[in-house]
C-alpha cells in the first residue's frame, strides 16, 4: 500500500512535468549535464583504478597498499589534514571569538586580513613561506638559521594559512547567531564569564567547530597549489596523481590514487552534511538577532588582540615579501629592485592572460545561472529525482579538485565527446566545480522568500522562464551576483582540477605561475601571482560599483562554505 | 456543467513513509458558475491543500479536478483558468502597485493603452486609484491585499481562489474588507473557492459554505442550512456552540419525528427516514434557542451553576434533572437582572429550533 502510494505520487509528478514541457526541457538538460559532467568522469576514475583491460582487477590498489612508497603518501595527506584542520580551526575560533564577542578595534581590518587568502591564488602562501624560511629566506638568512622548510613543517604553515578563512567565516557566523539572552541567563544564575564560556558558548559551538574542522580537513586533503611547491621529500597524494599522470603517463595509477583521495573526503563531507550539520543548536527566529555579549575585560581582550595583531602581521608579512619579492632581480641572489618580472609576465604570459580571462568571463556567467536554476529547482519544484539532483550538483563541492582532473581526462579525451586541448574543457571543470556555493547561497535565501510570491506569478499565467527572469532571480540577486563573483575568483586562481585539462592553445596563468616555480623562477612566479591579485580584486570592485549602482542591498560577503 | 468540480481528490503528503498525512481524504465538490464557496475548517483540516490542488500548486495523489469540464488535473499552475489571492498576499517585493496588477495582462500580451485601462479600472474599483507608481512596501496592509485582489482579478479569471485572503488585517478592517470582496466578487460575477477558518467570515462571504475536518467533507450546503441542520457533532460544535441532549424516538414519519425529551413528548420537523422508534438520539439545542422561565413553568427545572457575563448577553451553565449540562445564553440581560448561582429556575426550549442526531454520526 505505502509503496503504490509512493509510485503514485511519482507517476503524478512525472504526469505533471510532461504537461510543463519547459520545465520538463529544463530538468532534462541539468540532469544531464549533471550526469554528464559530474557522475560520469567519477565513473571512468573508478573504472580506471578498479578494471585492467576490461576485468575486474585492482593491482594498482592491492600495489598502492603493498608499496611504502605509495601508501607513506597517504600517511603524508591525512597527517597534514589533521594538523591543518586542528591548528586552523584554533586560529579561526580566535578570530571569529575576537570578532563577535569582544569589543576589541579594528574588527574590520582583521576580518579583511583572514579572508584574504581566500582571493588569492592557493601557492602564494607557499611562495611566501620560501622568501621568508626557505634556503636563502630573508628570515633564515637574518637568524642565520639551517632548517628546511620544504616537508611537514612548510606544508601545515601554508595550508593553515590558507584554509584557515573558510572555519574563520564559519565560526564567525555561528558565534553570532548565539542568542546572548541564554549567555545572560547563565550569568545571572551566577556563572562566571570564563564558566559561562566553558559551560554555553563553547557546547553551543560545538557542531560549528567540527563542521569548520572536517571542511578544512577535506580542503587540506586535496590541496594541490601549496604541497606541489613546498612538500620536498614529503609526498602527499595529490601531488603523487599529478605526477603520475603528467610525468609517467600512467593513467591507472592516477585513478587509483585518484579514488584513494576520494574514499575519505566524500566520507567527512557526508558526515559533515548528514550528521554534524544537523546537530546544530543554532535556530534561526527571524527575530533581530541581538548586538551579543561583548566582552570587555582587559584580561581576555588584550591577550586575544596581541594573538589577533601577530597573526594578522604574520599573514601581512607574507603578502608583503611575495610582493617584494615580485620585485627583485634574483631571489637569493640579487634583491635590487626591478620591474623586469612584471613585463616579463606581460610579455611571455599576455596570451595566458586574455585565455585566462577570456574562459572567466564565458564561465562565470553559465556557472551562476546554472547554480540559480538548480537552486530553484530542488527549493520551488516537484519532480522525481529532485534530492538525487541536488546530491550530485553538490558532489563537486566534496570531490578534490585533482581527482575532477584526471576524471575529465578519462572522460573526454576519445571521441564522440574528445574535448581534451579545447577552452571548452576547462570551461567545463570551473563551471561544474563552482556551482555548489551558488547553488548553497540561493537555496538559503530562497527559503527566506514566500513562495506564494512565485506562485502569484505562475497563478497569473506566467511560464516557468518568466517567473524565474522576472520574480525569483531578481529576489535572489545578492546570491546570484556574489556566486558570479565567486566563480571568476575561483577561475582566476584555481589550479587542481585545470593543471590537468590546460593545453599548448589553451594556457592559464595559474598555470604560468606553476611553471615559473618549477623553472626556480620565483620572483618571476611572484609577479604573476601579483597580477592575479590585481585582477581577482579589480573584478570585485568593479561588480561592487556596478552592484552598488544597481542595488541599494549591496553584495553579499565573498564566501567558501 | 459546474465550473469547478473537485473528483474524489486524495492528498497525501509524506506517501509511503512513518510521516504519512492524509491532507485531503476522499473530497468532492461542484462549484456553480457565479458562485462564492467557501472551505471552512481548523487549521490543518486540507482546506488550503484543497485549494491548492485546484490552482495546480499541489498535486492530487489521486482523483481528478476539473474546471469547466476540462481535465486539469496534471496541467501546470500558469495553464490554469485560474487566479489565487494569497494569505500572505505574495507581491513582488520590487514591482510598483502598477507593475503589479499589470503583469498578468503583460503575459497576455495585451496593448499597452489596454493595460494601462484594465488597472486603473481595477485600482479604482477598490479604491487605489493614484497609488500606481507606490512600490508594494511602502502600502499598508489593507492596501497591499488589495493590490493582491486587484492583481488576481485584473486577468478575469474563470475561477478565483482566496487563500484566507483577511487572516494578516486586524478585525475592524477585515470587515470592511470582506465586505469590499463580496460586491466585488457578486458584480463581476466571478465564480470563487475562498478557505478561511473564520465562521463569521465564511458565513457572511458564502453563497454556500463546504466544512471540512481531518481532510474530509463534512457538511456543504448554505450558512443556514449548515447552522440549523448540522450533519454531524463536529459541524455542530464547529459552526456555533451546541448543547447535545439525550432523547427517545418515539415515532419517526418521512418529515416529523416525535421524541421524549426530559419527560415531555415534542415533535420535531425532521426527516425520519434514518431514527428507528426506541432508538436514543442526540438532541442538538442551541444556547439561544431556550428561554429562562420560572420554576415550574418550563419543560424542566434546572439549577444555575455558573454565570458568564460579557454585557450584550449573558451565559448561563445549567444543571437538568437527568444530571446533563445545558449552556443557555440570554441576551440583554439587563432588562432581568442576573440569576445567582445556585437557585433554580425553569427552561423551556424552542421546538422549531431542535435538530436531531443519530448517536452514530
Amino acid at each position: 500500500m505505502t509503496l503504490r502510494t509512493y509510485g503514485r505520487e511519482l507517476k503524478n509528478q512525472t504526469l505533471a512535468l510532461v504537461r510543463d514541457p519547459v520545465l520538463l526541457t529544463l530538468v532534462l538538460v541539468i540532469v544531464g549535464a549533471l550526469a554528464l559532467f559530474i557522475l560520469f568522469p567519477l565513473v571512468r576514475v573508478i573504472q580506471h583504478s578498479l578494471w585492467y583491460r576490461g576485468e575486474f582487477n585492482p593491482k594498482y590498489l592491492i600495489q598502492f597498499f603493498q608499496r611504502r612508497y605509495y601508501w607513506q603518501s597517504l600517511v603524508h595527506s591525512l597527517t597534514v589534514g589533521g594538523l591543518v584542520s586542528v591548528i586552523g580551526t584554533a586560529v579561526a575560533f580566535v578570530f571569529a571569538y575576537g570578532i563577535t564577542r569582544t569589543d576589541i578595534p579594528g574588527k574590520n581590518l582583521f576580518r579583511l586580513i583572514a579572508v584574504m587568502p581566500i582571493v588569492s591564488p592557493p601557492f602564494l602562501i607557499a611562495l611566501a613561506a620560501i622568501f621568508l624560511f626557505g634556503n636563502h629566506g630573508i628570515i633564515t638568512d637574518a637568524l642565520n638559521l639551517d632548517w628546511d622548510i620544504y616537508g611537514l613543517p612548510g606544508l601545515v604553515l601554508t595550508e593553515t594559512l590558507a584554509y584557515f578563512p573558510i572555519a574563520f567565516m564559519i565560526l564567525e557566523g555561528v558565534l553570532s547567531k548565539i542568542d546572548p539572552s541564554i549567555e545572560e541567563a547563565a550569568l545571572d544564575m551566577g556563572a562566571s564569564k570564563l564558566r559561562t564560556f566553558l559551560t554555553v558558548t563553547l557546547p553551543l559551538s560545538v557542531p560549528g567547530i567540527a563542521s569548520a574542522t572536517l571542511l578544512v580537513f577535506i580542503r587540506s586533503l586535496e590541496d594541490f597549489g601549496n604541497p606541489v611547491v613546498i612538500q620536498g621529500s614529503y609526498r602527499v597524494l595529490t601531488v603523487e596523481a599529478y605526477h603520475a599522470v603528467t610525468g609517467m603517463y600512467n593513467m591507472p595509477l592516477g585513478a587509483t590514487l585518484s579514488l584513494i583521495m576520494l574514499v575519505p573526503t566524500l566520507m567527512i563531507f557526508a558526515i559533515q552534511k548528514y550528521y554534524v550539520s544537523r546537530r546544530s543548536y543554532i535556530t534561526v527566529t527571524g527575530k533581530p538577532s541581538g548586538v551579543g555579549l561583548k566582552t570587555t575585560e582587559p584580561r581576555i581582550k588584550y591577550p586575544l588582540l596581541g594573538l589577533m595583531v601577530f597573526l594578522s602581521s604574520f599573514i601581512l608579512l607574507m603578502y608583503g615579501v611575495v610582493l617584494f619579492g615580485s620585485f627583485t632581480k634574483l631571489w637569493g641572489v640579487d634583491h635590487s629592485l626591478t620591474l623586469k618580472n612584471y613585463l616579463y609576465v606581460f610579455q611571455a604570459g599576455g596570451q595566458y592572460m586574455v585565455d585566462t580571462i577570456s574562459i572567466a568571463l564565458i564561465a562565470t556567467p553559465i556557472g551562476g545561472i546554472l547554480s540559480m536554476f538548480i537552486a530553484y529547482l530542488v527549493t520551488r519544484k516537484r519532480f522525481p529525482g529532485r534530492r538525487l539532483m541536488e546530491f550530485v550538483s553538490m558532489l563537486n563541492f566534496a570531490v578534490p579538485g585533482v581527482v575532477v582532473g584526471i576524471g575529465y581526462i578519462l572522460a573526454f579525451n576519445t571521441p564522440p565527446l574528445q574535448l581534451t586541448g579545447t577552452a571548452i574543457i576547462i570551461i567545463l571543470v570551473f563551471v561544474f566545480r563552482r556551482m555548489p556555493v551558488g547553488i548553497q547561497d540561493a537555496i538559503a535565501q530562497l527559503q527566506q522568500i514566500d513562495p506564494a510570491i512565485e506562485e502569484a506569478s505562475s497563478s497569473l499565467g506566467a511560464g516557468f522562464f518568466r517567473t524565474f527572469g522576472r520574480v525569483t532571480l531578481p529576489l535572489i540577486a545578492p546570491a546570484f551576483l556574489s556566486s558570479l563573483v565567486y566563480i571568476f575568483v575561483r577561475c582566476m586562481t584555481a589550479i587542481s582540477a585545470v593543471v590537468f585539462v590546460v593545453s599548448a592553445g589553451w594556457q592559464l596563468l595559474t598555470v604560468a605561475l606553476l611553471y615559473e616555480v618549477d623553472q626556480a623562477n620565483l620572483a618571476g612566479a611572484a609577479a604573476y601571482g601579483y597580477v592575479i591579485i590585481a585582477i581577482v580584486l579589480g573584478a570585485i570592485i568593479l561588480m561592487r560599483f556596478v552592484v552598488g549602482k544597481i542595488f541599494r542591498g549591496g553584495l553579499a560577503p565573498l564566501r567558501e562554505v | 456543467m459546474s465550473v469547478v468540480y473537485l473528483d474524489h481528490v486524495v492528498k497525501l503528503f509524506a506517501a509511503g513513509t512513518r510521516r504519512e498525512v492524509r491532507a485531503v481524504d476522499d473530497f468532492s465538490l461542484a462549484v456553480e458558475r457565479g458562485e462564492l464557496v467557501t472551505l471552512l475548517g481548523p487549521s490543518g483540516c486540507g482546506k488550503t491543500t484543497t485549494l491548492r490542488i485546484l490552482a495546480g500548486f499541489e498535486l492530487p495523489t489521486s482523483g481528478d479536478v476539473y474546471i469547466e469540464g476540462q481535465k486539469m488535473t496534471h496541467v501546470p499552475p500558469q495553464k490554469r483558468p485560474t487566479s489565487m489571492v494569497f494569505q500572505s498576499y505574495g507581491l513582488f517585493p520590487h514591482m510598483t502597485v502598477f507593475e503589479n496588477v499589470a503583469y498578468g495582462l503583460k503575459i497576455r500580451r495585451l496593448p499597452r493603452r489596454e493595460i494601462k485601462k484594465r488597472v486603473s479600472e481595477v485600482l479604482s474599483l477598490v479604491g487605489l486609484q493614484g497609488l500606481e507608481d507606490r512600490g508594494v512596501g511602502q502600502l499598508s496592509g489593507g492596501q497591499q491585499q488589495r493590490v493582491a485582489l486587484c492583481r488576481a482579478i485584473v486577468i478575469q479569471p474563470k475561477v478565483l481562489l482566496f487563500d484566507e485572503p483577511l487572516s494578516n488585517l486586524d478585525a475592524k478592517l477585515r470587515k470592511g474588507t470582506r465586505e469590499q470582496i463580496r460586491r466585488i466578487q457578486k458584480e463581476l460575477g466571478i465564480t470563487s473557492l475562498y478557505v478561511t477558518h473564520d465562521q463569521a467570515e465564511a458565513m457572511s462571504i458564502s453563497d454556500r459554505i463546504a466544512i471540512m475536518n481531518a481532510g474530509r467533507l463534512q457538511q456543504l450546503g448554505t450558512a443556514e442550512e449548515i447552522y440549523a441542520r448540522p450533519a454531524n457533532r463536529f459541524v455542530a460544535v464547529f459552526i456555533g456552540e451546541a448543547n447535545f441532549l439525550t432523547a427517545k424516538v418515539l415515532t419517526a414519519e418521512s418529515d416529523r419525528v416525535r421524541i421524549l425529551l426530559l419527560g415531555q413528548e415534542m415533535d420535531v420537523a425532521q426527516s425520519g427516514t434514518e431514527f428507528k422508534p426506541g432508538e436514543e438520539v442526540d438532541v442538538v439545542v442551541r444556547p439561544e434557542a431556550v428561554d429562562i422561565v420560572p420554576a415550574g413553568e418550563g419543560d424542566a427545572d434546572v439549577e444555575v451553576l455558573f454565570s458568564h457575563y460579557t454585557g450584550s448577553v449573558v451565559l448561563y451553565a445549567l444543571r437538568l434533572p437527568t444530571g446533563e449540562r445545558l449552556e443557555v445564553q440570554v441576551a440583554n440581560p439587563q432588562e432581568r437582572g442576573l440569576l445567582p448561582i445556585g437557585t433554580t429556575v425553569g427552561v423551556r426550549l424552542h421546538r422549531k429550533s431542535l435538530h436531531l442526531l443519530s448517536k452514530q454520526a
